[in-house]
Parts: structure tokens; C-alpha cells; sequence
């Protein structure tokens, strides 16, 4: 009988990533094909309403551990507290989400466990009870299949958005309560502070981005920009031309030097659309590019296409959306 | 004026201390983030487009190359690869490192990120009195991400990943403050030296290299170290069963759709058809 297949819930001072029920999902689909069940690991402090989620999300089993030191994500106090316990429950995959925190845990498991460690799935098959990966390479320019056939557990981190949210289901989970490996004084990072973000829909999670580049001309033509988006629900994405003028934060940046995003509508704002930019976004389900240029390369990428002054056609749409969305 | 003097006081009482603080940079050699990506026959060939620094590491230079300005001490670039590679390593000297160690060994090209790490972490061992490794956050062609943080995890080293401002480094008290990004945000850490630090493209601004930074690479002897050299048990590399296995690479499927171009006699009939169509695609 192979081990459980695990999932690491991401979450952010108690605050879960949707990411990390996509990770549900894609785990429940490997392990009904492996013939055996999902668990989920619940790591921080105050986490209760995680666990309840977890649950309903299709967890068989919840690990929680609960204690003052996981508060904030630490790499060392969480990697340590997951490593005791894969060693002793022999999990046969763990999955975590591709975000910041996703990344460095499943480096340290890969070093302490000695195992192989694949990053930023965004497609996963069973073969031979070996789960191999489809993971974008060279900036999304290439597709790698990957896969550690040696490794016990594997270990896998999946792209945000590369998967569906999965269903919920009637929750039944067991919930384990799991100790704490490191005391406070072992833990070499403390966390001072943290300055969040001002209201801004998080780029990563974003179903709908608007992006303005060159063609905004200043940081005064991000306003429209922020309208549409807002309007949208979504987030506000630039281009490195952007970012680089000094218009608008580098946390707004998508391509390859920035974020990457993969909403289901994205809106290309007199953005050209260089190679180093479709890194970014190319994996977006329905893309709208506005451009004068009609010679752009963005038009190559776009379902939509228009060919026009984007300070006629970002305020008409926003226009247009609120009459249409009742706002 | 009496701030100024205290400050500089200051660092010269550090200097002295710490006469030669070792500072290490890994870095990496990948086509330029221009190319465009071909794959014929399970090669991947990206034609004349030159290869340069990863973009990330440019960032790992600069901030290495201030911590020393500002500190003292000394900096060495680390560059894993084949032997082209040391192209990497001269601009790195050029930009104002003071030394260079290649990697270089056939057993190294099979290596996944694990293994990757094991092999600069024994590189930085074997440089003995390293305090600070500097990383940029991943590299554009595998992507992974996960060599920092598994080289700072093989050392035993404090992991401090996505840095986008260092502080302060207080190397008599062994600690090092600085800010991370997050996805929520900048979070602000105080942890202690060693530390092993991925950066992200905030931190700074890469500076080119000088004039007189190029003439002194072009004459800096660059020591290459294989497996044997690293005094590494070459079967821990060779026959890494559980490493991760490329078996299958290919170019993304051309879209054959072309593109639908909106038009209409006035803004407000290009709008309201764009609404349309986004409403039938369900994605508004």
C-alpha cells in the first residue's frame, strides 16, 4: 500500500493562497490514480478555520501544527516539522503551491530528504506510480517533461492557476496534531515587520490583469489603467518599458524578470509585446491587446485585437463594463 | 560632520576586525533572455544569440559588489558550467569582483538543482572563511528557483530568499537585516551570519563594468576545480538516483488562431463588441 499523497497549504498569516486548493485538486486526481489518499499539511498558528478548509477541500488526513513559532513562514521551523513528519508517515509525493514559500520548503525537504526536488508543474501524469511533469523552462519558451523515478517522496511544486480549483467535498477529515521541532531560539530568521501591500488584487492570483507599457506614456496614465482594472476585479500589471521609466512599482511588473501570471483575461495596454513580456503572460486563456501599432507582436499572442489609442479605448471600456456589470 | 565621522570610525573598526571578509557570488551563464528558444531533436539551441550573466545574477553582483564597498572585505564569483562559462566570471571581475572559481567537470551537466548545490556548496566550503553568499533568485533557463535556498540548506547556513533590501550587516555580531518580497508584501528580518541570499531585481541597479575593470579581468588567472579537486565523492554525484530526470523537451505549440482584429465605425461600437465577446468567452 504506497503512502498518502501530501499537500503543503500555503497561506499567509492564516490567510490561505488559492493556489494551495488547486494543489487539493491536482493531488486528488494523482492519488486516486495511485490508489490511495490526500493529506494535508497544516502548518502556522491560529489555523483552525485552514484545517476546516483542508477538509472540505478533500483531505483524508490534516496534519496541524499549531505553535507561536510558525506564526510567520520560516523555512527553517516549518521545513524542520515537515521533514520529522515525512520521515515517519512515508508519504509517496508531496505537493506544495509555486509561490515564495512553496519554493523554499520544497528546497530544504529535497536536502534533507535527500530526494530529487521539480518546480512550477503545470501538468503532472502517472506513470509506473512516477508522476511526470510538464514545467515551463527558459522563461515559458520551452516545455520540459521531468521527472525523479528514484525519489521517496517525490516532491513537486505546481505553478499558480495552472490548475482548476476543485470541488468541495463532505469534510470527514482526521485531524492530527503534530509537535514542533524548533524552539524560537533555533530559528536563525526573525521577523521584524511586514509591510503589506496597499488593496491591490495579488498579481499571482489575479483571474484578471490589465497591463499598461510604453504606450501609457507617464505614471499619470496608469489611472485609466487602474480604473479598467478595478472595474474588472482584477490586477494592475506593467511592462519592464514601464517599470523601467519609473511610472509604476516593480511589484507591478510581468515578464521575465517580474511576475508571471496566467489569468483567464488579460488586457495588453500599449504594450509591444517583446519576447521577454510574453514570458510573463503567454499562458493567459483570453488576451486583449490595444495598441496603435498594429504591427506589435502582441497582436501575434492576442484573441482580441485593437488597433486603436488606448486613452479612447480603456475609458469607453471601463464606460461600458460598469453599464453592463451594474456598478 | 560628527555623524559622518562616527559612521566612517566605524567602519574602519569593522575593517580591522575583519580584515578580510569573504564574500561569495554564484553565478550563471544563459542565453540571452532575447533568444528565441528552438528545440530539434531533443536539442535545445537558441542560434548566434550570445550568452550572458543570468539577468537575476547581475543583481547578486551588484549587491555583493556594495556589500564590500561598503564594508571591506573581499569578493569571489562562482561560476558553474562549461569552460565558456569563464566568459561570466570576466564580467563579474570587470564589474568589480576581485576573484573568480570556475566549476567545471563532465560529471557536473547531469546535475539537478540538488546536486547543483551540493557542488557550490563544497566550492564555498572549500574557500574556508565565507560569511555571505550571494545568489540571484533563479536562473532563466531551468527556472527552478531552487538552488539558493538548497545551497544554504547543504551548508547549514541561514536561508534569506527574495531580498530586496539589505539594511545593515553587522559582522562583529554576526547579523544581517533585511527586507524580503513577498507575495502579500516587504517583509522585514533580522537573522544571523552565515547566510546564504537570493535577491530580486529591486534590490539595485547592476552597474556596467569599468574600463579598468575589463583590462584587469582579461589578465585575472580564473582556477578551474573539478570533481576531485572539490574533494567531492564523485558517487554522490554520478549516481544521484533520486535526482530529477529531463525526459522530454519541446517547443510551446504555435497557436493557429489568428488573431481577431475589433473594429467598428466609433470607440463605443469597438467597446461594446470587445464586451461581447468577452462575456460569451466567460471570462468576465
Amino acid at each position: 500500500m504506497a503512502g498518502n499523497v501530501w499537500v503543503y497549504i500555503d497561506h499567509f498569516r492564516g490567510d490561505p493562497l488559492p493556489a494551495s486548493w488547486e494543489a487539493m485538486g491536482a493531488a486528488r486526481k494523482i492519488a486516486a490514480e495511485l490508489n490511495t489518499g490526500v493529506d494535508a499539511l497544516v502548518f502556522g498558528h491560529g489555523v483552525d478555520e485552514l484545517v476546516q478548509l483542508a477538509s472540505e477541500y478533500g483531505a483524508e488526513k490534516v496534519f496541524v501544527c499549531d505553535d507561536a513559532t510558525l506564526a510567520d513562514f520560516r523555512v527553517q521551523a516549518y521545513g524542520a516539522a515537515a521533514v520529522k513528519l515525512t520521515a515517519a508517515e512515508e508519504p509517496v509525493l508531496v505537493l506544495a503551491p509555486a509561490t515564495t514559500r512553496g519554493r523554499d520548503l520544497t528546497a530544504l525537504l529535497g536536502v534533507e530528504l535527500g530526494v530529487g526536488v521539480i518546480a512550477d508543474g503545470v501538468e503532472l501524469n502517472v506513470k509506473d506510480s512516477v508522476v511526470h511533469v510538464t514545467r515551463p523552462v527558459y522563461a515559458g519558451k520551452l516545455r520540459a517533461t521531468v521527472c525523479a523515478p528514484g525519489a521517496n517522496p517525490q516532491i513537486i511544486s505546481l505553478r499558480p492557476r495552472a490548475f482548476p480549483q476543485p470541488e468541495l467535498v463532505a469534510s470527514t477529515a482526521k485531524v492530527v496534531p503534530v509537535e514542533a521541532v524548533l524552539a524560537e531560539e533555533d530559528v536563525a530568521v526573525k521577523v521584524t515587520d511586514h509591510v503589506a501591500w496597499e488593496n491591490d488584487v495579488s498579481l499571482s492570483d489575479a483571474s484578471i490583469v490589465v497591463s499598461g507599457g510604453r504606450g501609457v506614456g507617464g505614471p499619470d496614465g496608469f489611472g485609466s489603467i487602474r480604473q479598467l482594472a478595478t472595474t474588472l476585479g482584477g490586477a494592475m500589471g506593467a511592462s519592464r518599458a514601464a517599470v523601467d521609466a519609473g511610472w509604476i512599482p516593480y511589484s507591478h511588473q510581468v515578464g521575465q524578470t517580474g511576475k508571471t501570471v496566467s489569468p483567464d483575461l488579460y488586457v495588453a495596454c500599449g504594450i509591444s509585446g517583446a519576447v521577454q513580456h510574453q514570458a510573463g503572460m503567454r499562458t493567459s486563456k483570453v488576451i486583449v491587446a490595444i495598441n496603435k501599432d498594429s504591427e506589435a507582436p502582441i497582436f501575434k499572442l492576442a484573441k482580441y485585437g485593437i488597433v486603436a489609442d488606448l486613452f479612447d479605448v480603456v475609458p469607453a471600456l471601463t464606460k461600458e463594463l460598469k453599464r453592463r456589470l451594474d456598478q | 560632520m560628527v555623524k559622518c565621522a562616527k559612521l566612517l570610525g566605524l567602519d574602519i573598526f569593522r575593517q580591522i576586525r575583519n580584515p578580510r571578509v569573504h564574500i561569495v557570488v554564484c553565478i550563471k551563464q544563459t542565453p540571452d533572455s532575447a533568444a528565441e528558444m528552438v528545440v530539434e531533436n531533443g536539442i535545445v539551441s537558441w542560434g548566434d544569440t550570445p550568452m550572458v550573466v543570468n539577468p537575476w545574477d547581475e543583481y547578486a553582483l551588484e549587491e555583493a559588489i556594495r556589500t564590500k564597498e561598503k564594508y571591506g572585505g573581499h569578493v569571489t564569483a562562482i561560476v558553474m558550467g562549461r569552460k565558456s562559462a569563464g566568459e561570466a566570471l570576466k564580467t563579474a571581475i570587470a564589474m568589480g569582483c576581485d576573484s573568480g572559481v570556475m566549476l567545471c567537470d563532465e560529471d557536473f551537466f547531469r546535475c539537478d538543482a540538488r546536486g547543483t548545490a551540493r557542488i557550490l556548496a563544497r566550492a564555498i566550503e572549500k574557500l574556508g572563511d565565507v560569511e555571505l553568499a550571494f545568489f540571484g533568485k533563479q536562473a532563466i533557463d531551468g527556472d527552478s528557483g531552487l538552488v539558493p535556498l538548497s545551497v544554504a540548506f547543504v551548508l547549514g547556513w541561514t536561508p534569506l530568499s527574495y531580498v530586496c533590501e539589505v539594511y545593515e550587516i553587522d559582522l562583529h555580531e554576526a547579523r544581517i537585516s533585511v527586507a524580503r518580497l513577498l507575495e502579500e508584501g516587504r517583509q522585514n528580518c533580522l537573522a544571523t551570519l552565515p547566510a546564504v541570499v537570493s535577491v530580486v531585481k529591486e534590490i539595485n541597479e547592476p552597474r556596467y563594468p569599468s574600463f579598468i575593470g575589463i583590462r584587469k579581468a582579461s589578465k585575472v588567472e580564473i582556477p578551474v576545480w573539478d570533481l576531485a579537486e572539490l574533494g567531492l565523492d564523485d558517487s554522490e554525484i554520478k549516481t544521484c538516483d533520486s535526482a530529477v530526470i529531463w525526459s522530454q523537451i519541446q517547443s510551446l505549440a504555435k497557436s493557429s488562431r489568428e488573431v481577431e482584429m475589433i473594429e467598428g465605425d466609433s470607440v463605443e461600437a469597438i467597446v461594446t463588441e470587445l464586451t461581447d465577446r468577452l462575456m460569451d468567452d466567460m471570462v468576465i
